[in-house]
């Protein structure tokens, strides 16, 4: 309630500077009140265990001499980390933001799907990735195999694994979705007249772009650039089973000293300096958009959006879903195929490989053949996976709301706070994961009996992309509606429930279809916290990847290609959802 | 409309919780029914740790025990995991090989325990003369071959480490990084144990003359280069293990009258991994946690290994299943390396090698 207000709702007579005073005092009230629980959160479960690793390399540090090399040990990871996440991030915002326009401002068939569509990457673990990317690219994938015997060529055209450009291209795949859904999102609220008028008033649309519509989307690009930097900053999988040994990130280099080489002073410098770097990009992301932001009317769903008229447009649009599609469908598509399909037993013939059609891979998901304890059954996989993936929707959204109403009133403590929320996504999976085992080991929160930690190691990745999507939305809600909500008598819940609520639907949805494709992905060395009786699809694909036979690939690959329908069809579900909204 | 969404999304948020709520009240009650004198028995253990419902079950009821696995990563992962808890997390932990055994001795992680089951296993398995650890399996890391490939282009057999720098396998062989996978980390060890500390640089830069592929696990090298594999990549020979030709045949899409890989068994060219159990210093159950050794040891476990882990029994008594009689060759004489000096000298090995062979 507005302090200048007494009880009567008559406005009592104070002084200004009083009135300031008593509205700055409820502000930071308000601001704890709504900071309290994400913080515990973070304490308890992020700072707690990483304080606790870092003690503990700390201790070791005296026991032994880390000195070898440490120097060029460090500087040389961290300087290919910088580097790649720097061009990662660009090439991923040169073909994010031309789809975000492309979602954003035209309507075309198949769109749902596409979106769907290029969201999945996100889900699949590195390993599958690899595998198809090498049916797809390898030295006998499809696309040079096809290549050789159109050109008559004697040998492979495509050759991009191990290689940067393979790391590059794996993390546009994998990202070029964040900046589809956050820009995107927040592109299509935008009001199209806005930009209707600057053409009228004889802007060339180069102008419009340069002028209206980047800097009205400068909170959601910066974001979405942020979160990109920061996936591709501690990329593990993607360096470690396409760029091939030649490349090491900061964190693959963690990875090594911490788990291979069992030097705990050496990971926890690395990791030290990995949360500095990050904490740096965080406080340069805060000040470029600092700022007021500009409140926007909210627009009806679908009200910017047009068929592609002009020429130009269309060959646009046409051009952006070849794009998506040789980007997305093309190594998608191939393990899905890959997983149907048998291979005549000759294999290492190098001639034409026989083919055929095969259903037998997803059947012997379902048969337990060597009566494993550890056997996972496909259904009771599923089952955990989603349950897992909807507790972490439930508590990054819930306290994705609390912070991104924190942030929207104006208080000191924001400024401080802000980064450390994001700051799990810059941190050292390893590291954290490490962390958990140091310190949760006894009941109540017990790494092995306490079922929520696999969840909440999620929510601290996912949390910071639903506030990246929600705060932004939020912020651009003018406060003129709310309070004519109030003059008309709705009480605050009422207000919440019918202005913020359905303007911040689609935010919503953005930040639940992120923090569910996280959790089912299993992002980082969350493997850690698995547990062998409650196991989820990814756990189950390491299981068959990591065996020889044609078998245990083909399984892999089937309960990959479920693994992708269960999160295409969350999706669809959630994104439905926002559209009946 | 609206308040229909609203309502629905209530509803499912309900349904979420409701299920986040059920589940760990599940497993308490699982845990409750520990019927009064069954005695919990933890095992911790790497993730590739496999057993038969049937055999856990016949320890389980013989002992009134009901035992429970917690599997934490890798071995690495699990051995660092175990080291680094303050209180030990299990009774018993599965899974230190040779190339870790000094680290966790050094780390006083066991008690020792001489079992009596260790009558039946060869001494050239018993690395901790203290019985602090106890060899449960061994494994040879050896180098892969695509049958079918060396036929048709008339190729000889590699014989020696040595061969492999012969200009006619140019380009042909796939091995792993030693910093980043275990099969990799024993490659290297069979080359310094064959070349010694001062040479394996050197053999090291001859096979990278000739073209040697460097990946950095094993699922990259066996599906995505390894011609044999349903990958079908391009390279004829991999660095894989000497079970991995059974396996081809027990988990070929169709039934195969024979492997289509092979491995390579020349003096020296494979060198053998060994997987130890030890009791966790401060163990609760030490009396059971003993009785789970012994059964470890014991035939019924040790011939249930090989089809659940790939890997062989150190059981002299233990009888083989027949595709390993049939496709997995064992080494005459497998390469070895004291685990004092493995612990001594891992890093800068891996370091040398790094810029030997990947700068």
């Amino acid at each position: 309630m507005d302090p200048g207000l007494g009880r009567s709702g008559v406005k009592v007579n104070m002084p200004k500077s009083a009135i300031r005073k008593a509205r700055e005092i409820t502000a930071r009230r308000k601001v704890f009140f709504l900071w309290a629980v994400p913080l515990a959160f973070l304490l308890f479960f992020f700072f707690y265990p990483l304080g606790a690793v870092f003690n503990l390399a700390g201790k070791a540090a005296f026991a032994r001499d880390i000195s070898i090399n440490t120097w060029t040990r460090i500087w040389r990871p961290l300087a290919f980390t910088i580097w790649q996440a720097s061009l990662s991030m660009g090439l991923t915002l040169l073909v994010g933001l031309p789809a975000a326009y492309l979602f954003a401002r035209f309507r075309f068939r198949g769109k749902k799907f596409l979106r769907a569509l290029t969201t999945l990457p996100f889900i699949l673990p590195t390993v599958v990735v690899a595998v198809s990317f090498n049916a797809l690219t390898g030295p006998r994938g499809w696309l040079n195999v096809l290549l050789m015997r159109w050109f008559d060529l004697p040998t492979p055209p495509i050759q991009i694994l191990n290689s940067l450009a393979a790391i590059l291209l794996a993390h546009v795949f994998y990202n070029v979705s964040v900046v589809i859904r956050t820009v995107g999102s927040a592109w299509s609220q935008l009001d199209p007249r806005t930009e209707q008028a600057a053409r009228v008033l004889g802007a060339s649309p180069l102008r419009v772009l340069r002028e209206v519509t980047l800097p009205l989307l400068k909170k959601p690009i910066a974001a979405a650039a942020l979160l990109v930097f920061l996936f591709d900053f501690t990329s593990f999988g993607v360096i470690l089973l396409l760029g091939g040994p030649r490349f090491a990130t900061l964190e693959v280099e963690i990875y090594i000293q911490a788990l291979q080489m069992l030097n705990l002073p050496l990971s926890g410098l690395l990791s030290a300096i990995q949360m500095v770097c990050t904490l740096l990009m965080l406080i340069l992301y805060t000040r470029i958009t600092s700022g007021q932001n500009i409140p926007l009317m909210p627009r009806l769903k679908g009200e910017g959006e047009r068929s592609p008229q002009k020429t130009g447009e269309r060959i646009f649009v046409v051009i952006m879903i070849v794009i998506l599609v040789v980007l997305q469908f093309f190594p998608l598509g191939a393990l899905v195929l890959r997983s149907v399909t048998t291979l005549d037993a000759n294999r290492g013939a190098r001639g034409e490989v026989d083919t055929g059609f095969t259903l037998a891979y997803y059947q012997e998901l379902f048969i337990n053949r060597r009566q494993s304890l550890f056997y996972v059954p496909p259904i009771e996989a599923m089952w955990n996976s989603l349950l897992y993936a909807s507790i972490t929707v439930v508590l990054s959204i819930v306290m994705g709301f609390l912070v991104a109403y924190a942030l929207n009133t104006r208080s000191v403590i924001n400024r401080a706070l802000d980064p450390l929320l994001m700051l799990p996504l810059g941190t050292s999976a390893v590291t954290l994961g490490l962390g958990f085992i140091v310190v949760f080991n006894r009941p109540p929160v017990d790494v092995r009996s306490f079922p929520l930690l696999m969840p909440v190691a999620h929510s601290l990745v996912a949390l910071p992309f639903v506030v990246r999507t929600l705060q932004p939305a939020l912020s651009s809600i003018p406060n003129s509606l709310r309070h004519a909500a109030a003059v008309m008598g709705a009480p605050p819940w009422r207000v919440w429930l019918e202005v913020d609520l359905p303007i911040l639907a689609r935010a919503v949805v953005v930040g639940a279809v992120f923090s569910f494709t996280i959790s089912l992905g299993e992002f980082g060395a969350t493997t850690f916290l698995s547990r062998p009786e409650m196991p989820t699809m990814p756990v189950a694909i390491f299981r068959f990847i990591s065996q020889p036979g044609a078998l245990n690939y083909g399984q892999a690959l089937a309960m990959s290609t479920l693994l992708m329908a269960v999160c295409a069809v969350g999706i669809l579900l959630m994104d439905n959802f926002s559209n009946e909204l | 409309m609206k308040k229909k969404y609203i309502m629905l999304f209530l509803i499912l948020l309900g349904l979420m919780i409701s299920a986040c709520a059920g589940q760990p009240g599940q497993t308490n009650a699982a845990d409750l029914t520990l019927e009064p004198g069954v005695v919990e028995l933890t095992v911790m253990t790497h993730d590739s740790f496999s057993i038969s419902e049937s055999v856990i079950a016949e320890f389980e009821s013989a002992n009134q025990a009901k035992v429970k696995f917690l599997k934490s990563g890798d071995t690495g992962a699990a051995l660092n995991r175990a080291i680094l808890a303050s209180q030990p997390l299990a009774d018993v932990f599965f899974g230190v090989d040779n190339a870790f055994l000094s680290r966790a001795l050094e780390a006083e992680l066991f008690e020792p325990y001489d079992s009596p089951a260790l009558e039946q296993v060869s001494d050239t398995f018993k690395l901790d003369p203290e019985n602090r650890a106890l060899p449960v399996d061994y494994g040879d890391v050896c180098i892969n071959y695509d049958k079918a490939y060396f036929r048709q282009n008339n190729l000889p057999l590699p014989k020696s480490l040595q061969d492999l720098t012969d200009p006619i396998y140019k380009g042909l062989l796939v091995v792993e990084n030693p910093a980043t996978s275990s099969p990799g980390l024993s490659f290297l060890f069979a080359t310094i144990s064959q070349f010694g500390e001062e040479g394996y640089l050197d053999y090291w830069k001859a096979l990278r003359e000739n073209d040697v592929v460097v990946v950095n696990d094993w699922e990259t090298a066996y599906y995505a280069n390894f011609s044999a594999s349903s990958g079908q990549g391009p390279q004829p020979m991999v660095v894989s293990y000497g079970s991995s030709p059974p396996a081809e045949v027990i988990y070929a899409s169709e039934p195969l009258d024979d492997a289509p890989t092979a491995s390579l068994v020349g003096p020296n060219m494979c060198f053998r991994q060994i997987e130890f159990v030890g009791i966790l210093k401060g163990a609760q159950n030490r009396d059971l946690a003993e009785k789970f050794i012994d059964f470890m040891l014991g035939l019924s476990f040790q011939e249930d290994l090989p089809l659940q882990m790939f890997v062989f029994p150190v059981n002299s008594g233990a009888a083989l299943p027949g595709e390993f009689v049939l496709y997995a060759q064992t080494p005459d004489q497998p390469a070895s390396l004291d685990p004092d000096l493995i612990a001594e000298r891992r890093e800068q090995w891996i370091q040398d090698w790094d810029e030997a062979v990947l700068r």
